[in-house]
């Protein structure tokens, strides 16, 4: 009898092949587990009924061995932010509450056609803005892992927290995030789980729900670094359907085992070293350079001069390319409306004023500010030019290295209701994820260690663009000598 | 540069939100903070720097003119709040 706790994607692909047990035996598991995990709040929507569904289908594949996918008969869960036709979609906000997509976004397309079983859309912060997961509607996320010291709950990180605690709870295989900022690789350090953001453009973005499109990729969130790079493989495509889709070349992720680390360069960032960087974490940098170092790599000191430019950048372009995206909520073609019919204007006012929570309001104040007139050259236009030289500053670093290694948060998982008060306390979280997500650059984060608490630190790995394999294979040298 | 409250007004209205007075004092304060967060950009020189409008590199090429989708007025007004007779509804705009 197959433990179905100790599954990963490997090992149960595996089983499978070899009829150890059925995709639907696999699928009921789950289901019962999240039904016994109702408390940590993981899901917006659960798909039981498709998911018994798809696994029978998956079942008669693997008996007829015909036309298996690469993740054949797979549970995962989807964040609720990636359409999927005649479910719910609600991107986590009251003004999609009700809505029920027509269409399939490519990702989650990509990933029914690979044989995956959907069991649920994930809980997220509302249109993926937060970082730890409390901007809901539909309340917010609990991280499964506890600090050893004290009962407290704690957030999973966010924006994908619902989906990183799906994974880390055990209530999946793996599941798919978006990161615009840090949204996959913060809540995947925060549960001591493997959260990869390809290049921008690698994944399209067709029929996920528009935060800040010139930053926003799906990625998934995974036991291991394995699991990463198959759940990736069935995720990517070029699509016409998205502009900015990239025709690159797709390569086989899976190659990154026959990486070899011997004389790689490592670079790592002084500037990460930031003042409020726990010291616990800097000793997880420094374990995670001693590993790279035990295996030949050669470690570079590099600079990366505009990396306290990062997140101020940040937080004009995403909020001005939000204020613009979520101009379409208007309450007229779908979603919710308010009661109000004396006038159209009012209408637009009543609804997004109703449909809308806290921090979305706050950052369409933003980004309406910094794009009106006599504001825009001050801070967007400014803004634009600053993520040119923060690019700039990663294209002169991979002169001298090939990967650059850093932590991936400046804290671990914190207690529910902390840094919620002060907004730029909160976008703290993202300092040292967004300069790569401005950059357009693959990043992973793997966990290394734990803290004094027994919480999960997480190191991050950004790579050249389209080098996704390069990446897999660095956090891949971590999650075998980190010795857990 | 900072925020009073006939900015934050009017900057609503932009973004089509309804404020109240106890929204707008709030909002007053958290965007000033946030504003003057951000404002440390302009120290940094920005002299002849191009505004990176994209990350991609590719060249974008155009499709070709063809009617691709095929949605029908159902599943358009599927997710309508209010529809009628194969419509969305919206209050009256013209007098």
């Amino acid at each position: 009898m197959t433990d179905f706790s100790k599954l990963n994607i490997t090992s149960a692909l595996l089983g499978l092949k070899n009829k150890d047990f059925k995709s639907v035996e696999l699928t009921e598991y789950f289901i019962n587990q999240i039904n016994k995990k109702e408390n940590l709040n993981c899901f917006i929507t659960k798909t039981f009924d498709k998911a018994i569904d798809m696994a029978k289908k998956s079942d008669e594949k693997i008996i007829k061995n015909r036309e298996l996918g690469s993740l054949e008969g797979i549970p995962i869960t989807m964040k609720d932010l990636f359409c999927t036709k005649d479910i719910r979609t609600t991107a986590g906000s009251k003004i999609l509450d009700s809505f029920i997509p027509f269409y399939e976004s490519t990702v989650s397309q990509n990933l029914w056609n690979s044989g995956a079983v959907l069991l649920g859309k994930t809980n997220m912060d509302e249109f993926a803005m937060g970082s730890a997961n409390t901007t809901s509607f539909f309340g917010n996320v609990i991280n499964p892992l506890k600090s050893k010291n004290n009962d407290k709950d704690l957030v999973p990180g966010g924006s994908s927290g619902g989906s990183a605690s799906s994974v880390a709870a055990g209530l999946c295989l793996a599941a798919t995030g978006s990161d615009t900022g840090g949204s996959i690789r913060q809540p995947a350090s925060f549960c001591g789980l493997v959260g990869l953001k390809p290049t921008y453009g690698r994944c399209s973005r067709f029929g996920m729900v528009a935060f800040a499109s010139s930053l926003d990729q799906a990625g998934p969130i995974t036991l291991t670094v394995e699991d990463s790079a198959r759940m990736l493989q069935s995720m990517v495509s070029y699509d016409s359907k998205d502009s900015t889709s990239s025709k690159k070349e797709i390569e086989n992720l899976l190659d990154y085992k026959k990486s070899d680390l011997k004389g790689k360069r490592v670079g790592v960032p002084k500037e990460y070293l930031l003042d409020g960087l726990n010291p616990e974490i800097k000793k997880a940098w420094d374990l995670g350079i001693s590993w790279f170092k035990s295996v030949g790599s050669e470690i570079i000191e590099i600079s990366l001069p505009n990396t306290e430019s990062a997140l101020p950048t940040y937080y004009i372009i995403a909020p001005a390319e939000a204020s613009a995206n979520l101009a379409r909520y208007d309450g007229i073609r779908y979603g919710f409306r308010a009661e109000e019919k004396s006038d159209l204007t009012r209408l637009y006012e009543e609804t997004r004023a109703q449909g809308f929570g806290k921090e979305v309001k706050r950052r369409l104040m933003i980004g309406t500010y910094v794009l009106s007139a006599g504001y825009y050259d001050a801070y967007y236009l400014k803004a634009l030019k600053v993520r040119k030289l923060i690019s700039d500053d990663f294209s002169k670093a991979f002169e001298r290295c090939d990967i650059i290694l850093t932590p991936t948060t400046p804290n671990v998982a914190f207690p529910i209701g902390e840094k919620q008060t002060d907004p730029i306390e909160m976008y703290l979280n993202d300092v040292l994820t967004v300069p790569a997500s401005l950059a357009g650059l693959p990043a992973i984060s793997i966990s290394a260690c734990l803290n004094s608490d027994s919480l999960p630190i997480g190191l991050q790995i950004i790579g050249k663009p389209f080098e996704e394999s390069s990446i897999l294979s660095a956090a891949s040298l971590i999650e075998d000598l980190r010795g857990f | 540069m900072s925020i009073d409250n006939s900015t934050v007004k009017k900057v609503a209205k932009l973004a089509r939100l309804k404020v109240d007075a106890k929204e707008e004092q709030n909002l007053k304060n958290e965007l000033n903070n946030i504003l003057e967060w951000v404002d440390k950009l302009q120290k940094v020189d920005t002299e002849n720097i191009d505004p990176m409008l994209s990350v991609s590199n590719e060249p974008m090429s155009m499709r070709e003119d063809m009617v691709t989708s095929k949605l029908d007025n159902k599943q358009i007004l599927s997710n309508a709040p209010e529809k009628k007779a194969g419509f969305f509804v919206v209050p009256k705009v013209v007098e």
